[in-house]
């Protein structure tokens, strides 16, 4: 069959996963699927497609259903499109004790989604985080775009969303 | 005792046990059932089910027989409260999810999770929760999915890993959200995917042809050999009111181990095809009618009769499968040799026949089933072995898996489940130049006769050539395997020439199996014009197929085949046919062009519904009973010629059973020994480079042969004919054409317009037109000039 020509994996992310396969003996490549998931994740605006996951299984030389397995298993990796900035609330043990549950109702209605939603207008996605995001010192927190917020009150919270573009 | 060996005791009792064997093999050993779910003793050990688990001397907690290695001295309990306890407790985890949907599955009667919950399980469950409920997915027309039912013991997918060699079943998601599924929806394309309908412990896959057709305590299981390929495998059919419900391997070590391949596991549909021939029919002035046994069989003698006696008998000719029992095929030639006719053949797709005399008593494997796997390296020259031998090509995976080096020489490069070491992808009419080339490196170190020296003095040689002689030379073991694709070669006998002599100087084993089921029974009684039962020398050795072709006979007596799609050049076929004075067929289906061309139809037993025997690559006899009785008024196809040959009157046909004939085509047959081996003798040059396309050909494995052509959910998978030309992308661009269009395919003087299918796996300069396909039969022989042009 022919291959499209446009290459899905970018300049830069060829780049980056090359850096993560010279980390490991050279037949076990698949090691640095995690590293290129993350990357492609990255330059895609958030998630994942099948396309890009099977652009990686190539470059990886993996079973398209081995990327597919990694992917869904990990709770950082989205597999449907999602809103451009990613807020997770904990809602684990120490941030609940602390109100936790407020603070994800109190974005979902400042945003009107439900929790695992992406707005309409694709700015946010309130993400379902399951694990404790270890700041309980801080509770309640959350963290979005990879930056993590502690000691919410809903005014921070409000503080926080509105500054994202 | 030996270094190796340790004592250890199972439930009071003291047993000897291998060091680095896990638990659960000493216990399955001496027959103490510890129950499982995800261990399977061809699989990896997962130990995710923890449903074996077993009480251990000094251990702190109960350990998974499946994961926990033998020691010295150690003190097993797999019946103590404490051991049960834990089994129990697994067992209401797993039930905690599980559908207690057993009136409607599939599965019920031969559950392993409904077998142990009898067992382990709690009359009343504690559980009030919701339970999860997963969505099916669809993976193809042969296995059906239940996902809720799935218990996530991973056989599936360690299968798809380790035997299947490709992945394409995978657990996506995580803890309660995990889901075994193909993430995409995607039909399962391994050879093989049947087989996780066997490993799937509860009611997850399950065969989708079978589906909600029978419970499983009204079928009988009746053994039966599998009727495809030169395996043999051994199987058995589950038969409910005379019904042939579902095909299962049955467990031989040294022929299929535990599996089967799809083929052989869903040809049985067949058997209930509308085109099944169940009445005897006769033409009279061109109408077809229904007619009884008797007038049939008189109108075929008469037939018979009067193109020997006014023609000759050299004017009859029979072609017949090689699918075919050797009890029939013995009682064919009998018949015809009886009747002083030589003319019998069941090589269809065979064209050069120059060095027959020379060709050993029967095609074979040359080395057992089992042997292919301790090979270090092996060459497949012309053939799709995994498609084409779904179970060799798996013996053969092994090897590679444990570092044997696989080539292939072939005109497409097809993929294998394993990773080749080296592949030469030339013209068809290349190959023998380029076995030529391998075989010269040979001789740059060997004593070559001057006749050979001559002979390959002008082969040109290249590093590959040179990498496949190593290989074969440094091995310990190698094989050289001749596959079915270079048998319709025009030079298939130079081919098989230099495979020959490339064995000898490199101590490798030439292997040419056939792929039919019974190809090497077909020679050894006598299915060849110029030999008899056992090999033996005829005078006047008889016209073989293609000449039976090519020159028109007056009579044929078709057996169980359609030579319009079987025989190489199928518009010569259909001419010929159409040419003759009479053509009688025992058949078990029924076709357009057969009510055409023929004029007494007599129909014949097929796969299950038959008696007799075959012979498999190894030479291993093996015998068959009917497990069910023969469609509509078929008749098992010895019986039939039996009464044929007494009507001819001839002699010597009075056999009361089948035991008897069989005895009879034992005894003549002699001795199953490969006995005397082809003198290798290069008498055609090798071909010239050609400048046009080439048209070469293929048989896609579920178009293999009439019964499993019949079979409809394996012609709803992939593995079949697609009507359309593959070419490289190098020779579409120099013939300026895109995917997307449609091309004219010109051969001689046929021609047809085709769908263009882009494919860089076919070599340069050819173009791949499936073989066996009624689409494209029209265009004639599988191998041939061929001009492409647009439309
Ligand atoms: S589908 Fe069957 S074999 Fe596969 S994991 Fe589930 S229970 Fe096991
Ligand atoms: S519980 Fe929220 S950070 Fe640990
Ligand atoms: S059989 Fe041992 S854990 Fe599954």
């Amino acid at each position: 069959m022919t291959k499209s020509t446009k290459p899905l994996l970018s300049g830069h992310a060829r780049e980056e996963i090359d850096h993560w396969v010279a980390k490991y003996p050279e037949d076990q490549k698949q090691s640095a699927v995690l590293g290129a998931l993350r990357e492609v994740q990255h330059e895609n605006g958030g998630y994942l497609t099948t396309e890009l996951m099977d652009a990686v299984a190539d470059y990886l030389d993996m079973a398209p259903i081995a990327v597919y397995e990694v992917a869904s298993f990990y709770s950082m990796f989205e597999t449907k499109p999602v809103g451009r900035h990613s807020i997770s609330v904990c809602t684990n043990i120490s941030c609940m004790l602390r109100g936790s549950d407020d603070i994800v109702r109190h974005i979902e209605k400042k945003l009107d989604i439900r929790i695992g939603e992406t707005t309409g207008d694709k700015r946010y996605y309130l993400k379902e985080e399951e694990e404790c995001l270890a700041a309980c010192c801080g509770a309640p927190m959350m963290m979005v775009d990879h930056i993590y917020y502690e000691n919410l009150t809903p005014e921070k919270v409000d503080d926080i969303l509105d500054g994202l573009e | 005792m030996s270094d190796d060996t340790l004592t250890i005791e199972v439930d009071g009792k003291s047993v000897e046990a291998r060091k680095g064997q896990m638990l659960i093999e000493v216990t399955d050993a001496i027959g103490t059932y510890v129950p499982r779910f995800c261990y399977h003793n061809k699989l990896s050990v997962a130990a995710n089910c923890r449903m074996c688990l077993v009480e251990v001397e000094k251990a702190p907690k109960p350990l998974p027989a499946c994961a926990t290695p033998v020691m010295d001295g150690m003190k097993v309990f797999t019946q103590s409260n404490y051991a049960r306890e834990a089994q129990k407790s697994v067992m209401e985890f797993l039930l905690i999810n599980h559908p207690l949907d057993c009136p409607i599955c599939d599965q019920g009667g031969e559950c392993e999770l409904q077998d142990l919950a009898m067992g382990y399980g709690n009359d009343v469950s504690r559980y009030q929760e919701k339970k999860r409920v997963v969505k099916d997915k669809n993976i193809g027309p042969l296995v059906q999915t239940e996902m809720t039912r799935c218990i996530h013991c991973t056989r599936c997918v360690r299968f798809g890993e380790e035997i299947a060699g490709i992945q394409e079943l995978g657990s996506c998601g995580r803890g309660e959200n995990m889901e075994i599924g193909t993430y995409v929806e995607k039909s399962m394309s391994s050879e093989m995917s049947g087989n996780i309908i066997d490993l799937c412990p509860v009611g997850a896959l399950t065969s989708k042809p079978f589906r909600f057709s029978a419970r499983t305590w009204e079928m009988k299981q009746l053994p039966g050999i599998a009727a495809h390929d030169a395996v043999g495998s051994n199987l058995d059919f589950h038969v409910r009111r005379n019904e042939v419900k579902r095909v299962a391997p049955a467990e031989n070590e040294d022929i299929n181990e535990v599996w089967l391949s799809d083929r052989d596991r869903f040809s049985y549909e067949g058997l209930y095809s509308e085109e099944r021939l169940t009445q005897p029919m006769l033409k009279t002035d061109g109408e077809w009618q229904e007619v009884d046994w008797e007038t049939a069989l008189y109108a075929a003698r008469d037939r018979l009769k009067s193109a020997i006696d006014n023609k000759g008998a050299a004017q009859t000719g029979t072609l017949l499968s090689a699918n075919s029992s050797t009890e029939e095929i013995y009682l064919l030639q009998k018949l015809l040799r009886e009747s002083a006719c030589q003319n019998i053949d069941h090589r269809l797709g065979q064209i050069d026949f120059s060095e027959q005399d020379r060709a050993p008593v029967f095609p074979g494997l040359g080395q057992s089933i089992a042997d292919l796997e301790n090979l270090d390296a092996a060459l497949i020259i012309g053939g799709n072995l995994r498609k084409e031998q779904p179970i060799l090509n798996h013996r053969l995976r092994k090897a590679s898996l444990n570092g044997a080096a696989v080539m292939q020489l072939n005109s497409v490069a097809y993929e294998f489940n394993y990773a080749l070491d080296k592949e030469i992808i030339v013209s068809s009419l290349d190959l023998a130049r380029n076995l030529a080339g391998v075989l010269k490196v040979i001789g740059e170190a060997a004593d070559f006769s001057t006749e050979l020296k001559d002979f390959l003095a002008n082969v040109e040689l290249n590093e590959d050539h040179r990498h496949v002689a190593a290989r074969l030379k440094e091995a310990d073991s190698a094989s050289i395997l001749l596959g079915t694709l270079c048998e319709s070669y025009e030079d298939y006998y130079t081919i098989y020439a230099l495979a020959e002599l490339l064995a000898e100087h490199t101590g490798a084993c030439l292997s040419a199996a056939g792929s039919s089921a019974n190809a090497a029974g077909a020679w050894l009684a006598g299915g060849v014009p110029h030999r008899g039962p056992g090999g033996a020398e005829i005078a006047d050795s008889g016209k073989h197929a293609a000449e039976m072709i090519n020159e028109g006979l007056a009579c044929y007596l078709l057996y169980q085949t359609e030579p319009e799609l079987d025989c190489r050049d199928s518009t010569a076929a259909l001419k010929a046919l159409n040419a003759a004075e009479s053509v009688i067929v025992c058949s078990s289906f029924q076709s357009q062009s057969m009510l055409e061309y023929a004029d007494v139809l007599l129909p014949i037993a097929l796969f299950a519904e038959n008696e007799g025997s075959y012979v498999n690559a190894e030479g291993k006899q093996q015998n068959f009973k009917p497990a069910v009785t023969p469609a509509g008024e078929a008749r098992p196809g010895w019986k039939v010629l039996r009464v044929l040959a007494n009507m001819l009157g001839l002699d010597g046909f009075q056999y009361e059973n089948i035991d008897q004939l069989r005895a009879e085509a034992l005894t003549t047959i002699g001795d199953i020994k490969k006995g005397k081996s082809m003198v290798p003798l290069l008498s055609a040059p090798l071909n010239q480079t050609n400048v046009g396309i080439q048209r070469i050909s293929d048989t896609p494995m579920n178009s293999s042969d009439s019964l499993v052509r019949h079979a409809k959910s394996l012609q709803e998978t992939t593995d079949v004919g697609d009507g359309a030309v593959h070419i490289n992308s190098k020779l579409a661009e120099q013939l300026g054409l895109l995917e997307s269009e449609k091309v004219r395919a010109e051969q001689n003087e046929n021609s047809l317009t085709l769908p263009l299918v882009l494919d860089d796996k076919v070599a340069d300069g050819c173009a791949l037109i499936h073989a066996r396909q009624t689409e494209t039969a029209a265009l004639g022989a599988w191998f041939s000039d061929i001009k492409l042009g647009k439309t």
